[in-house]
């Protein structure tokens, strides 16, 4: 029986109808402008300093730390490139990141390598668990920041974000963890975590696409992105998106209600790896247990990628692909590259990720589906002919 | 990114998936490395291509210029199949997305490689050049 399942959480979700609810009292009535004095200003600035501080309450922080963004990306980048202006004053000129990070957080410092920064790109285990030795070598006391994902938005692995905080302060560094894939999957306390900055993205915890925040801990001193009026207390301008920042709070609420259903999902999630890697010439990518409760990602030996979700996707099936071919680089994923998988087996990556929308049912469908098309595939592969003659 | 509808069909309902027995002329062509492996199996009677199948590892637009590219073979004498060009293969699929063209270099290339497979089992000289796709690659 043929159905519709999305398993591409990872790259964005739908918005809740609650979500949407909260957003449209400030499309409507509440339409002013925050900064305003008058009545329909203050109306609006009411609901932007409640949202804020519904969202510092969420994150186990002061409202004053949490300013809203455009989108994740933004985040990072003021993050990074704020940390660097402002550190590089103190005569820090020295990055600290991951090889397995967003594109957001790659491309932003290697723009900084172009201005002169020197970068280093700290690997990972198989599992994809960032190196703690290699990382407390590479911070120093030239170390502007450090810039580790919270987890990983391919694999699903959770990063020691703690440890590495620690690490990095204790050579004057500051920290930056990029939480949008962590934000709604994990139980997060900025202070516990021990962060100066935290990225997090509104589409990927069921509020629109367009809406971001950063949380910059109180005292901690970056550099702007965007200039103009004197919104975000001067340091991000630009009017308030009200609407989305309202749906952002909303979101991040329901995320917060829903991580006790999360046991559910990594069942579910636990459930979808056992089957799948019944296939022959399957294996997981990422660690077993210690990764995000939606994430399944498994390569499959002597198939590709996109071939493999074409077909997924005519099955009803939405998924995504570390496969050169999916994306326009035609490169082979980064992060699995760098866990240590060779390029064959990356372009046969699948990555199915899940949410509380997500049904056993799903699931059934899933496992029913998948054996079938990579056997399919397999049948026309060149490189499954010699495997296949073997097997008999 | 969006597959043109005939690009679908190939990729659904490929032609002559397979491999011949004895074939007069194999080329195997890409590598595992950029994610796409062709191999073209060619049956030769003559100077016409009277068998042709293929096997392929790789993306959408890979398999569907494979199956593509041996319908536009078979039954056409050598010297036919060796005027095919990817372009050719491309507008037969109705297009393809840019990133994918050099899919169709590799369906050239595959069937040029087995054709010179067969000029060197019969003992004839190659004399003609095969475009490789993924000369700026290192193998694997």
């Amino acid at each position: 029986m043929a159905r519709f399942v999305y398993a591409d959480n990872a790259a964005t979700t739908a918005v809740l109808p609650e979500v949407t609810a909260a957003m449209l009292p400030a499309f409507e009535a509440a339409y002013g402008n925050p900064s305003s004095l008058h009545a329909k200003g203050r109306e609006a600035k009411t609901l932007l300093d409640g949202a804020r501080e519904r969202i510092a309450a969420v994150l186990g922080c002061e409202s004053g730390e949490i300013y809203f963004t455009s989108c994740g990306t933004e985040s990072d980048n003021w993050a990074i490139k704020g940390a660097a202006k402002r550190m590089k004053a103190k005569g820090r000129t020295h990055i600290v990141t991951t090889k397995i990070e967003h594109h957001a957080v790659l491309n932003t410092c290697e723009a900084l390598e172009r201005e002169g920064f020197t970068v280093s790109y700290v690997g990972v285990d198989e599992d994809g668990v960032v190196s703690l030795d290699e990382l407390r070598e590479a911070v120093t006391d030239k170390t502007a920041l450090v810039a580790v994902m919270y987890a990983n938005n391919e694999v699903g692995t959770i990063e020691p974000i703690k440890e590495i905080s620690e690490i990095a302060h204790a050579k004057g560094a500051l920290m930056f963890t990029d939480a949008v894939q962590a934000v709604g999957n994990i139980d997060i306390n900025v202070k516990e975590l021990g962060v100066d900055m935290l990225s997090l993205s509104g589409h990927k915890i069921h509020a629109p696409k367009g809406i971001g925040a950063l949380y910059i801990r109180k005292g901690v001193v970056i550099g702007n992105l965007i200039d103009g009026g004197g919104q975000e207390r001067r340091r991000r301008a630009g009017t308030e998106n009200l609407p989305y920042i309202l749906g952002l709070a909303k979101a991040l609420e329901i995320a917060k209600e829903k991580l006790k259903d999360l046991p559910r999902v990594a069942k579910m999630r636990d459930r979808l790896i056992e089957e799948l890697e019944k296939i022959p010439y399957s294996k997981l990518n990422g660690h077993r247990t210690n990764r995000l409760p939606g994430n399944v990602n498994i390569g499959f030996e002597f198939i590709e990628g996109e071939s493999l979700l074409l077909w997924l996707d005519i099955s009803g099936i939405c998924a995504s692909t570390g496969s050169a071919c999916s994306s326009a680089s035609l490169e082979a994923s980064h992060v699995l590259l760098a866990m240590g998988v060779p390029h064959e087996k990356a372009h046969g990556s699948l990555r199915l990720s899940i949410s509380h929308e997500t049904t056993d049912e799903d699931i059934d469908y899933i496992i029913a589906t998948v054996p079938t098309v990579v056997q399919r595939l397999r049948n026309m592969s060149p490189l499954w002919e010699d495997v296949a003659k073997n097997i008999k | 990114m969006q597959y043109s509808e005939k690009v679908m069909d190939h990729f659904t309902n490929p032609r002559n998936v397979g491999e011949i027995e004895n074939a007069d002329g194999v080329g195997m062509v890409g590598n595992a490395k950029c994610g796409d492996i062709m191999k073209m199996y060619l049956k030769i009677e003559g100077d016409v291509i009277v068998d042709c199948k293929f096997k392929t590892f790789g993306c959408g637009a890979a398999i569907a210029t494979s199956s593509m590219a041996t319908e536009l073979i078979k039954g056409k004498t050598i010297e036919e199949a060796l005027k095919l060009t990817n372009q050719v293969v491309v507008e037969a699929l109705e297009g393809l997305p840019p990133v994918k063209v050099h899919c169709s270099v590799l369906a050239e290339e595959a069937v040029k490689t087995a054709v010179a497979d067969y000029y060197t089992k019969i003992g004839k000289p190659v004399d003609f050049v095969i475009e490789k796709s993924h000369d700026d690659h290192d193998g694997k």
